[in-house]
């Protein structure tokens, strides 16, 4: 499948940037075959950890299409869904991650609104 | 949604037994084929277990496999809690028989950041599905996902597309739904499920719950619309089905002996009707407890089981005092041929007892049923509640061709007025009545009516005693009907008076005889002089002939003598 053909691994880069120390982020996009929203999110989320992550963190991308039984593991319910698996605690993000804002607040990578 | 509408048959849809005690009858075979069913009910209402039932009996008893989605309950919670109702999920998981899928959605966790879909879901369920071939599909509850994702909108349109997914994988799908204020459900999800809607409802009324089952939609089907009540026991889910009896029992001719043969011959010469119902009404301590008993020991004496609902007295109890009246229920009990089933009336609602007692019924099969006593059921309900309870209760026993017999406290003046009205659904009523007199109390026994049968108007003294309950004619006579002591002084007085009587018919009689005897002795002797008169008659006669011919002789000679010639 195309998504994960050009999954790229970028996390050899250290290239720390203004925002927070030096934590390495490893994320999980969980998709359900080739949908526009699917094909939405990675691109909003490359984008994303190209500005704000960059040589620190890994995508791996699942499509429960081919692995439905993964979807019970990580409690997907939505698609797209984005794991924060590290740093810890887990968080999930859910959408094709257009809102940039939400996505850094949900990685922790802007301090949350009250 | 409407193109399913649309396309939804007008004739009777295709069913799939649920295995649910009593629900597959009033919903006249279970739930429709491959479409969702709609459950809704309040906190406790046993949405989950009628879910989870639904599933395990598919399994087990029609070989459909079945996929039990939890949003609330964690699957370990689930075998465990449901291990107690026999259910082994364990088991059946690990033959492919069933799966459990735990959705855990915790909304702390869940960050919203554009579009998305619930593709997830469909993706795990369908891989359960897949996985066993499931036939059918629960989901428990469904709304729990309004509070884990923030966007409605999308959520119901996923949850629409969810209901048509099933019903395209013709999966019969049972889906829980908490009840809302005022609605069926707390996010109007009954606008999505369009063939079988069902309202399970845990009310409290007076303290006292009930479970009642309600079936407030099913497209395409004749269906009760009552509320029917339910039980939830060891054995899981119980409706009571309640419309589906008409008045359509056959009458039985065979007879049942009452136990008391006088009493049988009051009642036509052979007892009660087999199947029929019998009420035996009567004040405080007038025996009606014996009388049953004497009818559960008649009945097991002849190898028939009988089923002993005893509101009052434990078995234990039970068996001490009729032991005093003659009756050993003991061994009855200890062979298996009664069953005793003591409980108190207020332990539960009206409709849970007649639950109860039904399940009783059907897993007992007994061929008498004894409450005892029925009108202790008025502190769970009102008069008309009982009355139309126990209408069901009597409705259902005689479809079965059960006898049931019935014993009703009454209070004061009012003796032939029971307080529920029950009387009138009775084929037999018997009652006991105090006879108060002489400074004594006793018992009357009245046949007052008994359907089908030439039965007596007559009342009959009832007795109890070490050997067993009594018949006795009562005193009937100028001095009025009498019973007890009076009746016995009664009785001895007439004996007395009886006895002079003979007494001086005898007199008299003798002193005919003497007379009669004396007039016979003066005519023998007036006979007998008669008679020596005669014979000296005779005697005279005689001599005088004897003269005669010795006078004739001498004159002969004479002539002799003188040569005449």
């Amino acid at each position: 499948m195309a998504l994960s053909g050009d999954n790229p691994l970028m996390g050899e880069e250290e290239n720390a940037n203004e925002t927070a120390p030096e934590r390495r982020y490893e994320l999980r996009l969980y998709v359900a075959g080739q949908t526009l929203r699917s094909v939405e999110a990675f691109s909003n989320l490359k984008k994303i950890c190209e500005e704000y992550l960059k040589g620190r963190h890994s995508i791996d991308v699942v499509d429960l299409m081919e692995n439905p039984k993964l979807a019970r593991g990580d409690q997907i319910l939505a698609i797209p869904t984005l794991i924060r698996k590290l740093p810890e605690p887990i968080r999930k993000i859910i959408g094709n991650l257009a809102d940039t804002e939400c996505v850094l607040t949900g990685l922790d990578l802007r301090p949350r609104k009250s | 949604m409407s193109s399913s509408k649309k396309s939804t048959p007008v004739k009777q849809l295709e069913k799939v037994p649920t295995g649910i005690g009593g629900f597959d009858e009033i919903t006249g075979g279970g739930v429709p084929k491959g479409r969702p069913t709609l459950i809704c009910g309040g906190p406790g209402s046993g949405k989950t277990l009628f879910g989870m039932e639904f599933l395990v009996r598919g399994a087990r008893e029609f070989n459909e496999p079945g996929v039990f989605m939890s949003f609330e309950e964690k699957d370990t919670d689930l075998v465990e809690n449901f291990s107690s109702l026999g259910f082994d999920i364990d088991d059946l998981v690990a033959r492919d028989k069933m799966a459990l899928d735990y959705v855990h959605i915790e909304r702390s966790e869940i960050l919203e950041t554009g579009e998305f879909d619930l593709e997830g879901l469909f993706v795990r369920l369908g891989f359960a599905i897949d996985s066993i071939g499931a036939k059918r599909v629960v989901l428990d509850t469904i709304e729990a996902l309004f509070s884990g994702f923030p966007n409605e909108g999308i959520l119901r349109a996923e949850i629409r597309r969810l209901f048509r997914w099933l019903k395209d994988r013709s999966m019969t799908a049972v889906i829980t739904c908490e009840q809302g204020n005022g609605t069926l459900t707390r996010h109007g999800l009954e606008e999505y499920v369009s063939d079988c809607v069902i309202l399970l409802d845990h009310r409290m009324i007076e303290q006292v719950a009930t479970r009642r089952l309600r079936i407030v939609k099913y497209r395409g089907t004749t269906h009760g619309t009552n509320e029917y009540p339910f039980l939830i026991d060891e054995g899981g889910l119980y409706v009571l089905p309640i419309t589906s009896i008409g008045l359509a029992h056959k009458a039985l001719t065979e007879r049942i002996s009452s136990g008391v043969p006088r009493l049988d011959t009051m009642l036509g010469g052979e007892g009660y009707f087999r199947g029929s119902s019998i009420l035996i009404t009567g004040t405080a301590g007038t025996g009606k407890t014996s009388l049953a008993a004497h009818f559960a020991n008649s009945v097991c004496s002849h190898g028939e089981k009988c089923l002993y609902l005893a509101f009052e007295e434990s078995e234990s109890q039970m068996v001490r005092n009729m032991r005093s009246v003659g009756v050993d229920l003991q061994p009855l009990l200890d062979n298996g041929l009664l069953h005793c089933h003591a409980m108190r009336p207020t332990l539960f609602g009206l409709e849970m007892h007649l639950v109860g007692m039904n399940k009783l019924v059907r897993d007992f099969k007994p061929s008498v049923v004894i409450m005892d006593p029925v009108s202790n059921m008025i502190s769970v309900g009102s008069a008309a509640e009982v009355k139309s309870a126990l209408m069901r209760f009597v409705d259902s026993l005689k479809m079965e061709g059960i006898t049931a017999l019935f014993t009703c406290l009454i209070f004061g003046q009012h003796q032939d007025l029971t307080d529920m009205g029950v009387s009138s659904l009775m084929d037999t009523w018997l009652t006991v009545r105090d006879i108060e007199s002489g400074g004594e109390r006793n018992r009357g026994l009245y046949v007052i009516k008994s359907r089908g049968m030439a039965h007596s108007n007559q009342v009959r003294e009832f007795m109890l005693s070490s050997d067993g309950v009594r018949l006795v004619d009562v005193y009937v006579g100028p001095g009025g009907v009498l019973t007890g002591a009076a009746r016995l002084a009664r009785e001895s007085k007439d004996r007395q008076e009886e006895k002079e009587r003979a007494e001086e018919i005898g007199r008299k009689q003798r002193g005919f005889d003497i007379r009669k005897l004396s007039v016979e002795a003066q005519v023998a002797g007036m006979m007998a002089d008669l008679s020596a008169q005669e014979k000296e008659l005779e005697k005279i006669a005689k001599e005088e002939a004897n003269r005669k011919a010795r006078a004739d002789r001498e004159l002969a000679e004479l002539a002799r003598q003188r040569h005449a010639d």
